[in-house]
């Protein structure tokens, strides 16, 4: 087997495994932190029998490993089980605000991507010079702000300094895009603000890194012009690096979304999760933070995986 | 020795912050629960920095968030940073199993984002202080352990750690000795910083209501409080949301340079 | 008369330094030089490290390294000034009219990029022959630089070749477009010693077909009069002296110079036979989770008060043998008896006296003491740790230490960073004898500093085994060194033990091959030795 189909296969397979351990933790670990599903629902008053009978019927009496198992089987064929606070069924709710939460985070990702590779290759080019430091002034400002803090300051900007957009952001089904689009620009601007500063200071790294390379100075030295160094020589090496920074912080807005949505009221998964959390309702909020939890995984998976193909070592073995 | 101005500042306003914080309770002009004005009412000569939704002073509740969100953010690093940089200097001296054991666990952690494991926690435990800086100290200590583990790694297969095992030296007298010196500085940018993490969690968690429970307040819990006022025009949430972004940006100046330091001492001399 | 290829005249060459902790400040790296190479012509470069010889050979490129900036002076190429020329112009002579080798073509080709492609890139970037022509004199310099595989080797990726293949691509790569003027920059330093050998030898045949001019730029005299018509010989940014190779290694006329020249010609007399010190018997060792033996039934003994030198290059296992014997590696078959007693084969069961009479120095000082410890606490632990030594007697015995290894009052509360090279290294030999050894295992510990410290270092080692009586288990690559300290030595080649004996025994023919190929391969001051040498080897060299 040629060893980089090796290397994809193992690296596959511990994102495989990792994802098995954090149900598992998910599922097993919660479990055994104080506190009990039955009193939870039917609250402090319950009757001793009530509490029985509860547990009985959501066979909280079974071996806690059995439960796991039937919720792992319930997982993998589409039946996420029922909610406690309202008894609707979880797979049904999750999916069309799933849609909703892809498309937030879409749309950011969509304009943060380019302009932050944009922004780091041009604080690389000067790297130490004016414009470097006007980018990585205003970054690490905006590093240090959390999700929230950056809505509030956007919100209070663009609803009263400037009013231009709706504080909330609200989409149902049958909108069309553009008005969908136009819903959240307010959420878009904050996500893209918050990832971009992250996803900047990266990628001026990775170039940079590249760029003080030895064989950069080969290039120069052969009088290639700056464009060509960059071009030929950089990009090539520069790729791997800059998508992974990429990627990683596609999972970092993955947890952003989840403040912003709270804040503008958007009806999603991020929204769901916190509500349910506040509701102590358990089956929501693990079959919700595995899903968090996988796309977390799988982005980071996608990171290596791109390294792995990038790297020419791998690529042509001796 | 130099410090270089932008350092300088964020020195004065970590240091500012930390002053108001401690006296919180001879500072504040108000009660943190006292209800003695109108809602939402601009600054005036009464109220400095006006009131928030049910009228109560908004700096006194400035102050007093100081002083939660630091108690709360500083335990939960200083608990971090103990779990962390113990376990990562035995994991990176011991090596063998124990390093595996370590470093598979912190592995699973980190596999997936801190707010999300928070939030599946702490929809079963009970919400309280305690449980809290727990909650945020066990998750944030494993970035501690990979710093710490990877830092003392570097070290330990140094030629001088290698002479003083040669010469018989106890574990002891290698981790505080020899080790420990060389990975200071690197820790003390990175307490820095997960200080930040810190504030900026515990405020993502009060915001979210999953953090410190009314009547307390700390800055994330005053913005959640005050931000229905913010669509009529009424500011008052901006204020705590400030006082994080300035805590915040404070300390990262102070560890940025700190940072820059250690690398140049690294490095040796330039040019 | 035509102008000459290059003159420099009066070139002043400038860079800031930032000192941690302090405010940056401007450095002169070299103070106004004058030089002048004629078509056709080879002009050694030669100097210590700081001595600014890579920094001018740059200059005829008028490119400064990382910051470094040509301030003053002129320098004309081909009748034109450059260091002024705008960055249009000097594209155009860049990989045109002068290239440049680096001392690591690892490093310096692109990774990502077949072999061919950039040695080619430049010929054709500058419009000098068309693709078809580029590739052909391609495999055509391959195969003159003795390349194996001229025809495809160009289709590999850089790291899919060896480092001295690699180098002579490098090479390829500087001779294509057909440049005035190639600059090599230590070519060969960073290869093992067999290799250099074939590496200069092919270097040296591709200029003289090509009749191209070149810099060569290095730290080692021996290896300058290899290929060299004139040296030039700089010290700290100033020339020292200039004149043609058989003067200058002849006929110095600088104390600099012969200092330089004189180097490594330390003779040692070996000791007549003792009893051993210690006793290496049949000593097997591997590295965790490998199945490969690194050592494979070594057996040496070094008498009381003697040297042996174990010399090979890398991978030749010398450097796990000292591991094997200080206890870091647990032999998997074999014994090690000290001083009449056997040694545990791991270093838990070893006494304190038994760490005590064993020493050891590294190759890189640096990394060998605690930065954040003064010299006085680095030499004061031993003390403190086998004799409780405390206070006054403490800081008493550091001193004597310290006069011992020369280097007088002061020194107790600097800092390592504070030292230079050598004095970083006096101080690990002082911290050695504080504790009263009886052998010192000695792991390369000149060959990262200039040729003139190392023979400084050489000789106080040599003096202190007079006083101490010390044994020192020696290991080097450099068998200069070996000749300077050694009274027995053993011959290490893919972790055995291929030639042992008495110094004069080793070093007296008939050899095996390998021997030979490594006696063989250290550059002497002769001009006209690298020919012979070449023409009289028996086998190839080990890491090509």
């Amino acid at each position: 087997m040629h060893p980089i189909l090796k290397l994809l296969v193992q690296r596959i397979a511990l994102g495989l495994l990792l994802l098995l351990a954090v149900s598992a933790v998910i599922f097993l670990g919660v479990e055994a932190l104080p506190g009990d599903t039955a009193q939870a629902i039917l609250g402090q008053q319950a009757t001793p029998e009530a509490l029985a009978n509860l547990r009985e019927r959501m066979g909280l009496n079974e071996p806690p490993l059995t439960r796991y198992f039937q919720w792992l089987g319930g997982i993998l064929t589409g039946d996420l089980g029922t909610a406690l606070s309202n008894g609707a069924d979880i797979a049904q709710s999750i999916g069309q605000r799933l849609g909703n939460t892809l498309f937030l985070a879409g749309c950011a990702a969509a304009i943060s991507v380019p302009l932050a590779i944009l922004l780091g290759l041009i604080a690389a080019r000067h790297a130490g010079k004016w414009p470097d430091k006007v980018i990585s002034g205003i970054t690490l400002t905006t590093i240090s702000l959390p999700e929230f803090v950056a809505a509030y300051f956007v919100i209070f900007i663009f609803t009263q300094l400037i009013p231009i957009f709706q504080p909330v952001a609200m989409v149902f089904p049958g909108m069309s895009f553009w008005a969908k689009l136009n819903a959240i620009a307010l959420p878009v601007i904050v996500l893209v603000l918050v990832v971009l500063a992250h996803m900047m200071r990266m990628t001026r790294a990775a170039i940079l890194n590249v760029m003080q390379s030895a064989y950069i100075e080969t290039a120069e030295l052969k009088g290639l012009s700056p464009m060509t160094v960059i071009w030929k020589h950089a990009l090539p090496n520069a790729i791997a690096p800059v998508v992974s920074v990429v990627m990683l912080n596609m999972a970092y807005l993955v947890v952003g979304v989840v403040v912003v949505e709270v804040v503008f009221g958007y009806n999603a998964l991020g929204q769901y999760l916190v509500d349910h959390v506040t509701k102590r309702d358990l089956p929501v909020v693990q079959a919700v933070g595995l899903i968090f939890a996988a796309v977390y995984i799988f982005l980071n998976m996608l990171a290596d995986i791109i390294g792995i193909l990038a790297n020419p070592r791998l690529r042509h073995p001796k | 020795m130099r410090i270089p101005i932008s350092a300088l500042i964020g020195l004065v306003l970590t240091c500012i912050f930390l002053f108001v914080a401690i006296f919180a309770q001879w500072i504040a002009p108000y009660p943190i629960t006292d209800v003695s004005g109108g809602q939402w009412e601009g600054p005036s000569a009464q109220f400095w920095l006006g009131t928030d939704t049910i009228g109560r002073d908004i700096l006194s509740r400035l102050i007093y968030g100081a002083q939660i969100t630091i108690f709360v953010a500083l335990a939960s690093s200083v608990l971090a940073f103990s779990l962390g940089a113990f376990l990562g200097f035995l994991a990176a001296v011991k090596g063998g199993w124990i390093d595996q054991v370590l470093s598979r666990l912190v592995d699973l952690v980190m596999a997936v984002p801190s707010l999300i494991v928070a939030l599946v926690v702490l929809s079963v435990l009970p919400l309280n202080l305690t449980v809290l800086i727990l909650v945020m100290g066990v998750l944030d200590s494993t970035r501690v352990f990979r710093l710490s583990r990877a830092v003392a790694v570097d070290i330990t297969v140094m030629d001088f750690v290698e002479a003083a095992r040669l010469r018989g030296e106890k574990g002891s007298w290698i981790i505080f000795r020899e080790i420990l010196p060389n990975a200071l500085s690197p820790l003390v940018a990175e307490f820095g910083l997960r200080f930040i993490f810190a504030v900026l969690f515990i405020s993502t968690l009060s915001f979210l209501g999953l953090g410190v429970q009314p009547p307390l307040a700390d800055w994330g819990g005053m913005v959640k409080e005050n931000k229905d006022g913010l669509i009529y025009g009424k500011s008052a949430a901006l204020l705590p949301a400030a006082a994080i972004a300035a805590l915040a940006i404070s300390v990262n100046l102070v560890a940025d340079w700190i940072l820059t330091r250690t690398s140049s001492l690294k490095g040796g001399r330039g040019g | 008369m035509a102008d000459p290829l290059l003159q420099i005249k009066g070139l002043v060459i400038e860079a800031t330094s930032y000192p941690p902790g302090e405010a940056p400040k401007q450095v002169t790296l070299v103070h106004g030089v004058n030089l002048t190479l004629e078509r056709g012509r080879v002009l050694g470069l030669i100097g210590e490290s700081g001595a600014g010889k890579s920094t001018i050979g740059l200059s005829a490129m008028a490119y400064g390294r990382g910051g470094v900036r040509l301030t003053g002076g002129t320098i004309h190429l081909n009748g034109r000034e450059i260091r002024l020329a705008d960055a249009k112009a000097l594209r155009a002579l860049r990989g045109r009219e002068v290239t440049y080798v680096s001392q690591s073509a690892a490093a310096g080709f692109n990774p990502a990029k077949q072999i061919t492609e950039q040695v080619i890139e430049s010929s054709l970037s500058h419009g000098l022959m068309t693709k078809p022509e580029a590739e052909a004199r391609a495999v055509a310099l391959f195969r003159k630089l003795g390349l194996p595989n001229p025809e495809t080797i160009g289709k590999r990726y850089p790291h899919q070749v060896s480092g001295g293949q690699l180098q002579r691509c490098m090479t390829a790569m500087a001779l294509c477009p057909r440049p005035d003027l190639v600059i090599f920059d230590e070519p060969t330093t960073a290869l093992d010693v067999t290799t250099q050998i074939d590496v200069l030898a092919a270097i040296k045949e591709a200029i003289r077909d090509t009749k191209v001019a070149a810099l060569y730029i290095t730290h080692d005299l021996a290896v300058v009069a290899q290929v060299a018509d004139d040296i030039m010989v700089l010290r700290h940014g100033r020339m020292v002296e200039l004149g043609e190779t058989g003067q200058i290694i002849h006929r110095p006329t600088q104390d600099y110079t012969r200092a330089l020249v004189s180097v490594r010609s330390l003779e040692h007399v070996e000791k007549a036979p003792a009893p051993p010190i210690l006793q290496v018997q049949n000593l097997t060792a591997r590295y965790r989770g490998t199945t490969f033996d690194v050592l494979k039934n070594v057996s040496v003994d070094l008498p009381v008060g003697q040297t042996l030198a174990v010399v090979g290059e890398s991978g030749s296992g010398k450097s796990t043998l000292a591991r094997a014997i200080t206890g870091l590696l647990p032999p998997s078959a074999g014994r090690i008896v000290f001083a009449g007693r056997q040694l545990s084969a791991d270093l838990a069961g070893r006494t304190k006296d038994d760490l005590r009479e064993i020493q050891m120095i590294y190759q890189m000082a640096d990394t060998a003491m605690n930065p954040r410890q003064t010299v006085g606490t680095i030499i004061g632990r031993p003390l403190e740790f086998y004799f409780g030594l405390k206070g006054e007697a403490r800081d008493k015995r550091v001193q004597e230490l310290l006069d011992q290894i020369e280097m007088g009052k002061g020194f107790a509360g600097r800092y390592p960073a504070e030292l230079s090279g050598g004095q970083k290294q006096r101080v690990c030999i002082a911290r050695a004898l504080a504790a009263n050894p009886r052998l010192i295992i000695c792991d390369e510990v000149t060959s990262a500093l200039d040729p003139l410290v190392a023979d400084g270092i050489l000789k106080l080692l040599l003096n202190l085994q007079a006083e101490a009586g010390v044994a020192y288990l020696f290991i080097t690559h450099d068998l200069a060194t070996v000749r300077a300290i050694a009274d027995k030595i053993a011959v290490m080649f893919k972790g055995a033990v291929v030639r042992y004996g008495q110094k004069t025994d080793v070093l007296t023919p008939p050899f095996d091959d390998y021997t030979d190929l490594l006696l063989s391969s250290v550059p002497e001051m002769e001009q006209g030795w690298l020919e012979q040498v070449i023409a009289h080897r028996k086998m190839e060299s080990a890491g090509n």
